[in-house]
């Protein structure tokens, strides 16, 4: 096998504390070499990537996939082809599909697309308890020998506290993360955005950050007690941010994501686009106080990731009045430049900080191994991104088979080039 | 030049509309309801018209009120009473009005249990849209009438204090009160218990809305009391623990009133729960125009359709 060398690019990979221009020679799926001048080997394909940066492929924690029962919206190909365009080599979907990966067989299932269809690695989640009603445990080891990477009931949180302590104990054994959707779901009630001036000014019912606090610190509560990890899914408030920096200080096994929407909008974008469902997700939008805790959150490390929280929906869920919409918005083809602009350009996160939260920190706290660094043995999972060039959103381009992102007409800078999975190019598709 | 117009193509809540807008709309009320009053209630502002009231939530004053006015300017109306439910499975809203629009309509006159329903389907029609309620949002012509019977009673709405009272969380007249009557001047009261009154409601209008849980504190001189219907279905979901607690607590009674400014004036817009919100003895007293602002409705509204799809020529109208 001859390879491929990526010459005079700058590799930003913090897995390796490297930042600057270097080469990537890749050879039989894997990385062979990184670093300086590294010559090429008979027969190497050479690509010169001057002026791009590489790094090592995006690892997204948090990905609805959709399949099965969910097509109409996405599949797991379509799924992986968004992410490879994203620069995402590494998804973890989650098991809130119909019927929910509660069982041994539908891991399988996952993980079998995702080999034969997908373009990029596919992690599943499993469910936390069968049916995903929050009754009973899931078989959570035969989840975790068939290859689920975590377990969680996304989309609806665990509200039996006892059941979660359960579950916190038993996943541990098979050292297997628990993922909270947190949300109190009597206090959120039928809550259809952040409770505050904007809600109150457009008669939607309020959905308290609250909701999401009151089951954070219960959690870190159970978290502690148990000493399993605990994995918090799509942070968006202040409080929950403090409430696990806390828990971080008293050494608690928690790891927490939060989402480049949470990061970039605020519940006020509603104010200025009253009642748009693009801008209806679940938790909702914070407010300008949540925002920058959230940033915050990331700079001191409180916050290991950023996930998308990807959710695909079509026309018919989301052109609706806004209390009957889906919650949920695209993320996967926009996740990196949002964090480029809102984060990186700002001066709040350096690049290797945000390559950091994108892609090593995620593949570290789920231990996917080969992933997130583009360290000799590494898989070869890498993007390259022109960091000047601008683009405008548009939907109808995207690879994902939904058009519900809010960001649609905006201009960013910084431009995924290309992808590459498994020492295989993905994106663009040739 | 005086305005003669509205600028929006239609009406979904007193947010969007400037004081100039407001004031234009109710003086052209005031030349309908001479119209009225005459023997023969009827101008041909709207002939060849077409108005379609489509309630999806049970009611009969403001559908009256929309339907007699439209047929008062005119217009062929018809009326279509449904339940958001009872839309086939399947059909979205705006499949059920683009339907509608197809038999080439110039009004479509919507109430809706769901905040924002209005303005999803005004972006997509052409016709004019008039939000006759939208969920928890805004009810813009009950606003408007509000306004109308004030500034009849008062001759003006600058400087006046205006206690709002009740479920404030949920009420979407609350709502268009607030926006009209701080729009033109007058300040605001909003009181009710505090599980039903979001208090960021005084961001709308800084300075010029004010949150209150005693009653008393509200009413202690007002110039106008508008009472807003409790729904008794509130309390399962433990806004408040009981009707007799409620009464207690918030209905306005002749003792309460006599807190207000001399001569304050009444409102509610119905249908009243006597003795839960409002005692009959201040509903029925002299006090009141609550009957009022019924035959003000339909003076409003008959303005409200005329700005929006009358003819170009105001002269017609009066």
């Amino acid at each position: 096998m001859s390879g491929i060398l990526i010459k005079n690019a700058r590799i930003i990979d913090p897995s390796q504390g490297l930042d600057g221009k270097a080469d990537v020679l890749v050879q039989d799926g894997k990385v062979l070499a990184c670093g300086p001048k590294v010559a090429a080997p008979a027969g190497a394909a050479v690509v010169d990537a001057a002026g791009l940066w590489l790094l090592p492929g995006l690892v997204d924690l948090h990905v609805h996939l959709r399949e099965p029962g969910g097509e109409g919206k996405e599949t797991i190909a379509s799924g992986a082809r968004a992410a490879a365009a994203g620069g995402v080599t590494s998804v973890v979907a989650m098991p809130n599909t119909n019927p929910p990966i509660d069982n041994q067989a539908l891991v399988e299932l996952v993980k079998a697309k995702g080999r034969s269809e997908g373009v990029v690695s596919v992690f599943p989640a499993g469910c936390i308890t069968k049916g995903r009603l929050g009754q009973e445990l899931a078989e959570i080891g035969e989840l975790a020998k068939s290859g689920a990477v975590a377990v969680t009931d996304d989309g609806s949180p665990v509200m039996n506290a006892e059941l979660m302590r359960r579950a916190l104990e038993y996943a541990g054994m098979f050292n297997l993360p628990v993922i909270q959707h947190c949300e109190d779901s009597n206090l959120a009630g039928e809550g259809v955005m952040n409770e505050g001036a904007v809600s109150a000014r457009l008669g939607l019912r309020g959905l308290p950050k609250a909701a999401e606090s009151v089951m954070v610190a219960r959690d870190l509560i159970l978290c502690e007690m148990t000493g399993s990890h605990l994995h918090l899914a799509h942070l968006s408030s202040a409080k929950s941010v403090d409430l696990v920096r806390q828990a971080k200080r008293r050494k608690v096994r928690v790891t927490c994501e939060t989402a480049p929407h949470y990061l970039a909008l605020t519940d006020d974008i509603l104010r200025e686009r009253p009642y748009d469902t693009l801008c209806k997700m679940n938790p909702p939008l914070g407010d300008e106080q949540d925002r920058l805790a959230l940033v915050a959150g990331l700079q001191d490390g409180t916050i290991d990731a950023i996930a998308t929280d990807h959710a695909p929906h079509g026309s018919l869920d989301k052109n609706v009045e806004f209390n009957l919409a889906a919650f949920g918005v695209l993320g996967l083809e926009t996740s990196l430049a949002l964090v480029l602009d809102q984060l990186v350009r700002p001066g709040f996160l350096t690049a290797s900080q945000a390559v950091d939260k994108l892609s090593c920190s995620p593949a570290r706290i789920f231990s996917l191994a080969g992933k997130g660094s583009l360290a000799p043995g590494s898989d070869a999972d890498l993007c390259l991104v022109d960091p000047e060039e601008s683009w405008v959103v548009d939907p109808e381009k995207f690879q994902s088979k939904s058009r519900n992102t809010p960001f649609a007409g905006a201009t960013f800078k910084g431009r995924v080039k290309r992808t590459m999975a498994g020492g295989k190019w993905v994106f663009p598709e040739s | 030049m005086a305005l003669t117009r509205l600028k929006s193509k239609d009406l979904l809540g007193l947010e969007e509309l400037s004081p100039e807008e407001i004031a234009l709309i109710l003086d052209q009320a005031a030349s309908f309801k001479e119209v009225v009053q005459r023997p023969v209630k009827k101008v041909p502002a709207l002939r060849g018209k077409t108005v379609v009231n489509l309630f999806f939530e049970p009611s009969t004053r403001t559908s009256t009120s929309f339907s007699l006015a439209a047929t008062r300017l005119s217009a062929d109306v018809v009326n279509i009473a449904t339940t958001a439910s009872s839309i086939t499975k399947g059909e979205t809203l705006l499949d059920t009005v683009r339907v509608v629009e197809a038999m080439n309509l110039s009004v479509l006159i919507m109430r809706h249990t769901h905040s924002g329903s209005a303005a999803l389907v005004a972006k997509a029609l052409k016709a004019s849209v008039v939000n006759a309620g939208d969920g928890m949002h805004e009810h813009p012509t009950q606003g408007l009438l509000d306004l109308y019977t004030i500034r009849e009673h008062k001759g003006r709405l600058e400087g006046l204090e205006v206690a709002v009272i009740g479920d404030i969380a949920h009420s979407r007249v609350a709502r268009s009160n607030i926006w009209g009557l701080t729009k033109l001047g007058a300040r605001v009261r909003l009181c009710g218990p505090a599980t039903m009154l979001p208090r960021e409601l005084e961001k709308l209008a800084p300075g010029k809305v004010k949150c209150f849980t005693r009653i008393e504190e509200a009413v202690e001189g007002a110039d106008v009391v508008n009472m807003l219907r409790l729904q008794l279905e509130r309390q399962k979901r433990n806004l408040f623990p009981s009707t007799r607690e409620y009464s207690r607590l918030y209905c306005l009674t002749s003792e309460r009133l006599k807190l207000a400014q001399p001569g304050c004036l009444v409102l509610h817009p119905g249908p009243m729960n006597r003795g839960i919100e409002i005692s009959s003895g201040v509903a029925d007293g002299v006090q009141s125009a609550i009957t009022e602002q019924v035959t003000n409705g339909v003076a409003v509204r008959m303005a409200v359709l005329y700005l929006l799809a009358g003819s170009e020529n105001p002269e017609v109208a009066a």
